[in-house]
């Protein structure tokens, strides 16, 4: 199910303020990108042009091409609401819906979107939680409130809730952020497993866990605060690494800015 | 300052000298003996006199015995709890006496009989009678106001803070603002010029109930705003992200996370309503009879019937406004208690 996503000339607005500038880029089905950039550089900004998420802040604008597969999602007609159930989420913060149970959570995107049977719901909740590691952690309390959960097993029930719509692209806005080493690990892991059927797209502030998951990254940066964020280069994950073209990539990746 | 002053400045130990619990009970009890002894040398008889003295007296004593013992810092923070306490009783005495007052009074005549019994075949100055005819006013007029309000005041407010942007929104708050401010008496005013003088309607208890309604929207519009605008952003996020359309993000998710606040808000604003006299004497009349059609004729009420009842006279009318009164608090009561056990049983769970 997994499609190509290719990005031309992409600006987005807060208002008038033009926080990222003309940004092209091409990400391959069933794989693992990673954005990396030093903070306040519109990795999340860019990330969210990609669900059409970025115009439910206020003032927010893009201008620009993003083709998914053949369509342009910022093209005429199209519903924003449609390109969100291809293009799935998983947020910084774990957020789980409060008044909802672990099984309403996951089942969340499949019940406020149309009618399904008690039987097939519980086929595809059962599935999303083994997809995301968390079943055998919550398969006798599927009925106590998510929020009940740790942490990182928030974020996991995020991930499931997400999975659970069968979505094309899965983006992610940096979700171990909040976590420890051990459900970082189980998330990593679980993005290896996912990249098989979903294209993924990672933020994150950790070049280990970018160099470990990702197939290929992305580094974007800004010349001064205040100035648009920036595409410097995208390449194999190894070769950024290793031996980026660009100098800055070369000085943020070793730690001598940002 | 230097590292050196800083530390020379510290006791030697972290251990400083405590007062024992009771402390604050002894110096309450001993400034309470105190402020009446005082005020029986000095002939005071007001009996918030001394209560005053014995305050002022409580608040000095903390400060000075524990600034002995325990240091400034310390006396301090007893003095603002002290104060705390103080507010918090001046406050709760008016409030708990009233309440006193009303069932020391009320329980006189409040019985099964006076409960479901009218006063149409009771004269005002006789014992005996009921207030049927009057619960049955309020809880109809409230009703409707309800009924009219409830919707229109959410939907406003979920307007206000989901979709509201520019002037129409900016005058909508504006709007909700002012209407915060208006009189009850002149709320009763423009539905009399509106309703009964220019549409050449009669008095009815629904005339009332638009009255209440006026006074009922914008405490329901503000106290929903309040409560939406409390749901985080990152679960509308949340939900839109996995495709769920706007309008289904604020049904399922944003109402049912705040659905709590926003009952208590309605029971808030149903409680003060409930209490307003003046539209409905303007709008309702008054009858003794029961009339159970709120879009025709008089109605009685709640409130109309105890100032009625007041100004009537006699001991078996004040007994009778007593008894509706507390007919009125408890019911006020109830309601809130209501709100309460919803918006703890809606509340968002925790909780494993
Ligand atoms: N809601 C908003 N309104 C106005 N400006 C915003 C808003 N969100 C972000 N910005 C601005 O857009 C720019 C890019 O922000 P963005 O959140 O995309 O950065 P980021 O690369 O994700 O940073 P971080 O690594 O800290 O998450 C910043 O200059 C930021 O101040
Ligand atoms: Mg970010």
């Amino acid at each position: 199910m997994a499609k190509r996503i290719d990005v031309s000339g992409l600006n987005a607005y807060y208002g008038s303020f033009l926080a990222i500038e003309d940004i092209s880029m091409s990400i391959e089905p069933r794989t693992v990108t990673a954005f990396i950039g030093p903070s306040g550089c519109g990795k999340s900004t860019f990330l969210r042009t990609l669900n059409r998420m970025h115009e439910v802040t206020p003032g927010g604008r893009v201008e620009g091409k993003v083709m998914l597969g053949d369509e342009n999602l910022y093209g005429a007609g199209i519903d924003p609401v449609s390109v969100r159930r291809e293009v799935g989420m998983v947020f910084q913060r774990p957020n789980p819906f409060p008044t909802m149970s672990v099984y309403d959570n996951v089942a969340a995107g499949l019940k406020l979107n149309g009618n399904f049977k008690k039987s097939e719901l519980d086929d595809i909740v059962e599935r999303s939680l083994k997809g995301a590691n968390l079943w055998n952690e919550v398969k006798d309390r599927l009925n106590k409130p998510g929020s009940g959960l740790s942490g990182g097993q928030q974020q996991r029930l995020c991930i499931a809730r997400a999975i659970a719509v069968e979505p094309n692209v899965l983006l992610m806005d940096e979700p171990c952020s909040a976590l420890d080493p051990i459900s970082t690990l189980a998330i990593e892991d679980l993005i290896g497993e996912l990249k098989e059927r979903f294209t993924i797209v990672i933020v994150t502030h950790n070049m280990q866990q970018a160099a470990r998951v990702s197939d290929r990254t992305a580094f974007f940066n800004l010349a001064a605060v205040g100035q648009p964020g920036k595409l410097i280069e995208m390449d194999e994950t190894e070769r950024i690494f290793s031996n980026p073209s660009v100098q800055a990539t070369e000085d943020y990746i070793s730690g001598r800015f940002g | 300052m230097s590292h050196a002053t800083l530390t020379d400045k510290r006791p030697g130990s972290l251990r400083g000298a405590t007062l024992p619990k009771w402390f604050p009970w002894a110096v309450a009890a001993g400034s309470i003996a105190l402020g009446i002894g005082i005020s029986a040398a000095a002939g005071l008889r007001s009996s918030i006199q001394w209560g005053l003295i014995a305050a002022v007296l409580f608040v000095l004593g903390t400060y000075g015995i524990a600034g002995r013992v325990e240091g400034r810092r310390q006396a301090k923070d007893r003095v603002v709890t002290s104060l705390v306490w103080v507010a918090f009783l001046l406050a709760v005495i008016p409030l708990a006496s009233l309440v006193y007052e009303t069932v020391k009074r009320g329980v006189k005549v409040l019985d099964g009989y006076f409960l479901t019994h009218s006063m149409g075949v009771v004269a005002d100055k006789d014992p005996g009678g009921g207030i049927y005819h009057a619960i049955l006013g309020t809880l109809q007029q409230v009703g409707i106001a309800t009924v009219i309000a409830v919707p229109i005041g959410v939907l406003t407010a979920i307007y206000l803070v989901e979709y509201g942007r520019g002037k129409l929104a900016k005058a909508v708050t504006f709007f909700v603002d002012v209407m915060t401010g208006i009189p009850s008496i002149v709320a009763g005013l423009f539905v009399l010029s509106t309703w009964i003088l220019i549409l050449g309607m009669g008095a009815s208890g629904f005339a009332g109930a638009l009255a209440l309604t006026i006074l009922m929207l914008p405490v329901v519009v503000r106290s929903t705003e309040e409560m939406l605008k409390l749901v985080p952003n990152e679960l509308r996020e949340a939900s839109l992200a996995l495709g769920v359309p706007k309008w289904r993000t604020i049904l399922k998710v944003v109402v049912p996370t705040s659905i709590g606040g926003i009952t208590t808000g309605v029971m808030l604003a149903i409680a003060r309503i409930t209490g307003e006299t003046a539209p409905l004497l303007m709008l309702v009349w008054v009858t003794d009879f029961i009339n159970a059609n709120p879009f025709s004729d008089a109605q009685g009420s709640l409130p109309v019937y105890i100032y009625l009842q007041y100004s009537a006279g006699g001991e078996a009318a004040y007994d009778r406004a007593w008894a509706a009164a507390l007919t009125l608090i408890a019911f006020i009561m109830i309601l809130n208690l209501a709100a309460r056990g919803i918006a703890r049983w809606k509340a968002p769970k925790t909780g494993r």
